[in-house]
């Protein structure tokens, strides 16, 4: 389905906090994303102001999550605690303050508009062949896994953090099992760890992985010797969001493509490797680009 | 608010600067919307290389104070795929086509020249003179002799209306103008982005500082550039009577008037369309109502 022509200004209905992260809750008046797509996110007021006069440009999210059904008009009595938009749905999206962008954005509070232009991008496929679903992430990347793990009617959900606070962020899937980089929540480890031992015991499975990008070379490298069909979503600092910009192209066997438009979702097949773009760190995947200080 | 452009009957003064807009991604992306409402009087494609061009490595962006700094390096398909795959998509946008071409030589120049000129859905050919010349390594645009010689060349081959799209990174801009002018550009088009650099962030530690972009240096655009974007356009206006095309940081009807009182007769939107593809369109509407009044 075509996304809307327009960027347009959602109302902010919740702002929470789940450990070290943020999820912003919008009211949504677009259709339902497919689980993997995004939206390109702006505060409608002190957008710029910030360091360095920064942010400028909107910033690209995965939608966490989509709750249809929010559409009851609220009666007249409940409108000062309610936000509700009068129609559509809600968007959730995962937050990490990282830099300019994300911290005016995890400042939003009920009621306050926020900018937004989607769905956006190619989303995940369904497994084929009766192949069972593994969904593997890594910090703020568990993000488009929790709207996917929503649409799927059952998955195996594997998740790696840098730590206990960060490990809270699994709340936001069901079920899932955790690793930590210093063993302050579940085990000590990294997450493909824990993906290659359940490979092992499920081949006959898809990955969906969205992560830092060495987790994901990790990942596309252990599936590639298996011969275990897997999709990247990918990250990158984009401008535009809807393929004017250029600016958001990653390698692959094909070329340079551009995320927002030829992924997010990407097969992993298509990519020779997943090249790590300098300047961010394990946990903070979330627009590495444009979110650093020079 | 209906305009004569270079002969070409325009709806209202507003463009798209060149390679801020693929109405062919667009389209995919919005659908049949893209279409029914086309915010541009005039869509201007972005830049077409005799052969393809792959751009520049990333990362490819970075925000800057009040604009962005972007080293993407003319990716496209080269000039026989743009003319067989993209150029039918594009004729079927409601607003008149201006191709921008890139050469690095007269000769290279001719060739894309005499392409365009075939093609009628062509209404107007932009050219690109931000770039380097094979032989001295300047740009082309940058000194008004080297362009006056290059287009005294090229001019010859297209009859379509010539658009040059001048480049602010040069001692005399207006010198430059006059220069195109004077060897036949029929309209000039300015500011293109504003030679910049972005270091890399310092996340690897004892590397030594190094540039951010994967291109080196890039160019800046958006707000930032506007009150330069306007000393350049009301000195070039000032000494051509070709038409000019004027750009750099335009966000509203207002920042649209103010080139237009600098001496512009079309006014071009960038970078605020990367953060709302419709900016243009509301432009374009506080435009008319301000008009209005």
């Amino acid at each position: 389905m075509p996304a809307p022509f327009e960027r347009h200004r959602l109302t902010v209905t919740a702002n929470e906090a789940l450990g070290a992260y943020r999820v912003l809750k919008a009211s949504d008046p677009g259709g339902p994303p497919t689980a993997g797509q995004f939206a390109m996110l702006a505060a409608s007021e002190r957008w710029g102001g910030g360091e360095d006069e920064r942010p400028f440009l909107p910033r690209a999210f995965s939608y966490a999550r989509w709750l249809a059904g929010r559409s009851e008009v609220p009666p007249t009595s409940d409108r000062r605690r309610s936000h509700r938009s009068p129609i559509g749905g809600e968007a959730h999206f995962l937050l990490e303050d990282v830099g300019p962008g994300t911290h005016r954005l995890c400042e939003l509070q009920p009621g306050e508009g926020l900018w937004a232009l989607g769905p956006l991008g190619v989303g995940f496929k369904a497994p084929s062949g009766g192949r069972a679903a593994v969904l593997v992430g890594g910090g703020v990347g568990i993000a488009p896994l929790a709207i996917w793990q929503d649409a799927l009617d059952s998955a195996t959900v594997l998740l790696g953090f840098r730590d206990a606070a960060h490990a809270n962020g699994a709340d936001l899937c069901h079920n899932a099992q955790v690793v930590t980089d210093d063993g302050s929540c579940g085990r000590r480890g990294l997450v493909t760890e824990l993906l290659e031992e359940h490979l092992d015991e499920e081949p006959h499975s898809t990955v969906y992985a969205c992560g830092p990008p060495p987790m994901l070379e990790a990942v596309r490298a252990l599936c590639a010797v298996r011969g275990i069909p897997a999709q990247l979503a990918l990250e990158s600092g984009m401008a535009c969001g809807f393929g004017a910009c250029f600016g958001c192209v990653v390698p692959t066997r094909s070329g340079y493509a551009r995320l927002c438009v030829d992924g997010p979702v990407l097969d992993a097949a298509e990519l020779e490797r997943v090249e790590h773009a300098g300047g961010h760190t394990y946990d903070s995947s979330s627009e590495p680009v444009l979110e650093g200080s020079p | 608010m209906s305009i004569d452009f270079c002969g070409i009957a325009l709806a209202h003064p507003l463009v798209n600067g060149s390679g801020t807009f693929d109405a062919i991604a667009a389209r995919r992306v919005f659908g049949q919307a893209l279409d029914e409402r086309f915010p541009f009087a005039a869509f201007v494609s972005k830049t077409i290389t005799l052969r393809p061009r792959t751009g520049n490595p990333p990362p490819r962006l970075w925000e800057a104070q009040a604009g962005m700094i972007n080293s993407i390096g003319l990716p496209n398909k080269g000039l026989e795929r743009y003319m067989a795959e993209d150029l039918p998509e594009l004729a079927r946008l409601p607003a008149p086509l201006i191709v921008n071409v890139m050469g690095s030589s007269a000769q290279e120049i001719a060739q894309l020249l005499r392409a365009c000129d075939a093609r009628t859905e062509i209404a107007a050919i932009e050219l690109n003179v931000s770039c380097p010349n094979v032989k001295t390594g300047l740009d082309i645009g940058a000194d008004p002799q080297q362009l006056a010689t290059v287009l005294g060349q090229v001019r010859p081959t297209s009859s379509k209306p010539l658009i040059v799209k001048l480049t602010p990174n040069c001692a005399d801009v207006a010198a430059c103008a006059v220069a195109a002018e004077s060897a036949g550009a029929d309209a000039v088009s300015l500011i293109n982005t504003l030679r910049a650099y972005a270091p890399a962030p310092p996340h690897t530690p004892g590397a030594p500082p190094g540039p951010w972009l994967g291109g080196g240096t890039g160019g800046l655009s958006g707000p930032a550039i506007r009150p330069v974007a306007l000393a350049q356009v009301a000195a070039v206006a000032a000494r051509v009577a070709v038409p000019v095309v004027g750009m750099g940081g335009i966000q509203t009807a207002r920042h649209a008037r103010q080139f237009l009182d600098a001496g512009a007769t079309l006014v071009a939107v960038g970078t605020e369309s990367f953060r709302d593809p419709l900016a243009a369109g509301r432009i374009v509407r506080e435009f008319s109502q301000a008009s209005a009044c």
